[in-house]
């Protein structure tokens, strides 16, 4: 369809916006289906690696001295990262009053809540006695032992439960009037089901009131929130005295890393669900647009972080940092040091075309190299790290098995499950969002 | 919702025009009708200021919410670490910035889930049940009901007739 990049010209009216979504709720095209169906099947591998390792224990995976942290806390991280471009979009760019959010921003949320349902099951396989997690939780035992308060580990405990908390919550929420609004188009069981779900939205000013209000509230509680989880993520390292971990610009970093990915995996959703939803005509290549300037921020923030991690080994004088980043670009991972470079700093930096950023066939190509170059950050940053800590002659390498690259597979099968599920069940575009940008009508004519 | 309760007597109008429903409300409000129900797909600042609704109270419930997060986060971190003191990398028994990441999560999290608990209370207790409604108000159209009985109903219907109501109905105890 042939919409400018920069014209975010809403041609449909109110009834045509409420019909276009309801539309994708219809029944799913045979590559959907398809998609859905390899979802289950990657996560169904994932889940019998994770039988196999309850049983065995972590033994199978690729964990030897001194690599106690590899592919699980990698991908860990990893999808942590996805998790934060849902809530950036969603609720910082709701207080800055950015209208090309409004298309795109459900679908965001929804992947948010998911990467970061992946995410947390993680740090429990990586545990290996999954049954005893809630040992992380401070609960009265009969010891009357605590959990260590002062460890940056248990900080991720709560700061990832409340994100998760706080993002479903803000997805539920901003959900509620878009399903009374299908609730009112469908019929036969489906109807029942979605008025369960509004649970009596009527849409009344007494509504509307509270709920803006609240919404508004959310958005500035949510903004503090994204910035901080993946700065206590961040943490999870800086805070430990290990080469290549103990920076102070780690947290900006960290955050900077997490958008960056989220964006990328947002376009690596988006550009095809809204082709496979016929919705090109509301999320158009303005949005894609808007996505990959903010992409080429985050993006550029990590080269310029990236420069600096390598500055700073050099500038310290401190044999060890200099040791770990020199082995970084040249040593035994030099082909994941590359591979997170060339995929983050350099391939970002095509978003300054506009050809590209507009381009949907290139944005997709550039949102797969990001997210292979952000989980290869966080493998570069955690493996060689620890493969060459402060004594030498315990320096190893990592070879991951089958029970890590299981593990692996599966969670993306978890995650798209997920999400593809969510995309047919409940309206990935924000209905009512989308009606609060277009005009409503007036007898007198003009606009207010 | 509203199948369940006593149908409220009154009039419900449809207009396809906002600035007709505006009309509608502020002449319907200078006559004395003040206890409307006003519908819309979406929220809208014109029908809000036609309303003059106050600003909703849930922002005590986030506050308190927020403040209850903080102070239980306080209490919890310094207690269970008085309660077995043990020393970490030479920090104090009770340290305080070591908790702040606490202190935060915890302030977000019951602030929230108040804010959110806040509308469910305030909405429940602003709603009137048994008042028609018209599934077309998700949609396109926008709705005014006006809880009226006998003799005032056609003056009503008269009312919104003339502000521009492309659809006026009636409903009856």
């Amino acid at each position: 369809m042939a919409v400018l990049a920069h014209e975010p010209v809403i041609t449909q009216t109110h009834a045509d916006v409420t019909r276009d979504v309801v539309a994708t709720l219809e029944k799913p095209s045979t590559g959907y289906v398809l998609l859905f169906f390899g979802a289950v099947g990657l996560f169904l591998v994932g889940a019998l690696t994770l039988l196999i390792l309850v049983k065995d224990g972590l033994g199978h995976a690729g964990y030897q001295p001194p690599i106690f942290w590899s592919v699980y806390i990698t991908t860990f991280v990893f999808w942590i990262g996805i998790g934060h471009a849902g809530t950036l979009i969603s609720a910082i760019l709701y207080l800055f009053r950015s209208p090309w959010r409004t298309a795109v921003y459900r679908s965001t949320e929804a992947m948010t809540v998911f990467a970061v349902m992946t995410a947390a099951l993680f740090p429990i396989i990586h545990i290996g006695r999954q049954w005893l997690f809630y040992w992380l939780l401070p609960y009265p035992n009969q010891r009357f032992l605590w959990p260590n308060f002062k460890s940056p580990l248990l900080w991720d405990v709560f700061a990832i439960t409340t994100y998760f908390t706080v993002s479903t919550t803000f997805l539920v929420y901003g959900l509620v009037p878009d399903v009374a609004a299908v609730r009112d188009k469908v019929g036969g069981w489906r109807k029942l089901v979605y008025k369960f779900a509004s649970a009596g939205w009527l849409g009344t000013d007494n509504q509307w009131r509270h709920y803006s209000r609240a919404y508004l509230y959310l958005a500035a509680l949510a903004t503090p929130l994204v910035l901080s989880v993946h700065s206590v993520v961040s943490w999870d390292f800086a805070m430990a005295l290990v080469p290549g971990w103990h920076g102070t610009i780690f947290a900006p970093y960290f955050v900077a890393g997490a958008i960056y990915s989220g964006l990328g995996m947002v376009m690596t959703l988006v550009i095809p669900l809204r082709r496979a939803l016929k919705l090109e005509h509301m999320i158009t290549k303005y949005h894609f647009d808007n996505l990959a300037k903010l992409t080429l921020l985050t993006g550029s923030i990590l080269f310029y972080a990236y420069g600096m991690e390598y500055f700073i080994a050099w500038y310290s004088g401190n044999t060890f940092e200099q040791t770990t980043f020199f082995r970084r670009a040249f040593g035994p991972y030099w082909w994941a040091g590359w591979t997170m470079i060339t995929c983050n700093a350099f391939v970002s930096q095509l978003l300054w075309f506009k050809k590209i950023r507009t381009n949907l066939t290139a944005l997709f190509v550039v949102s797969i190299f990001i997210n292979i170059g952000m989980w290869f950050e966080r493998y570069v940053i955690i493996v060689s790290s620890l493969s060459n800590d402060f004594i030498p002659w315990a320096w190893d390498g990592l070879n991951p098995t089958w029970a890590d690259w299981g593990i692996l597979a599966g969670s993306f099968g978890w995650f798209g499950m997920w999400f593809l599920l969510f995309a047919r069940t409940f309206p990935i575009v924000a209905i009512q969002e989308i009606k609060e940008m277009i005009p409503l009508p007036r007898r007198r004519g003009g606009q207010h | 919702m509203a199948g369940r309760s006593r149908i409220v007597p009154g009039v419900l109008a449809s207009f396809e025009h906002i600035d007709a429903a505006t009309d509608a409300i502020k002449a319907l409000r200078a006559g004395g009708h003040k206890d409307l129900v006003v519908y819309c797909s979406h929220p809208n600042h014109e029908l809000e200021e036609a309303l003059e609704a106050p600003v909703s109270p849930v922002r005590l419930f986030t506050l308190i919410g927020g403040l209850t997060g903080t102070t239980a986060a306080t209490a919890m971190t310094i207690w269970m670490n008085l309660d077995w003191p043990t020393l970490v990398g030479g920090k104090a028994i009770a340290a305080i910035p070591a908790f702040v990441a606490i202190m935060f999560e915890l302030t977000v999290l019951i602030g929230g889930l108040a804010s959110v608990a806040g509308v469910i209370i305030l909405v429940l207790m602003g709603t009137r049940r048994g008042v028609m409604y018209d599934p077309r108000f998700s949609d396109d159209r926008i709705g005014v009901f006006v809880p009226a009985g006998g003799e005032v109903a056609p003056g009503v219907e008269r009312l919104f007739r003339d502000a521009g109501a492309v659809e006026v109905r009636h409903a009856e105890a």
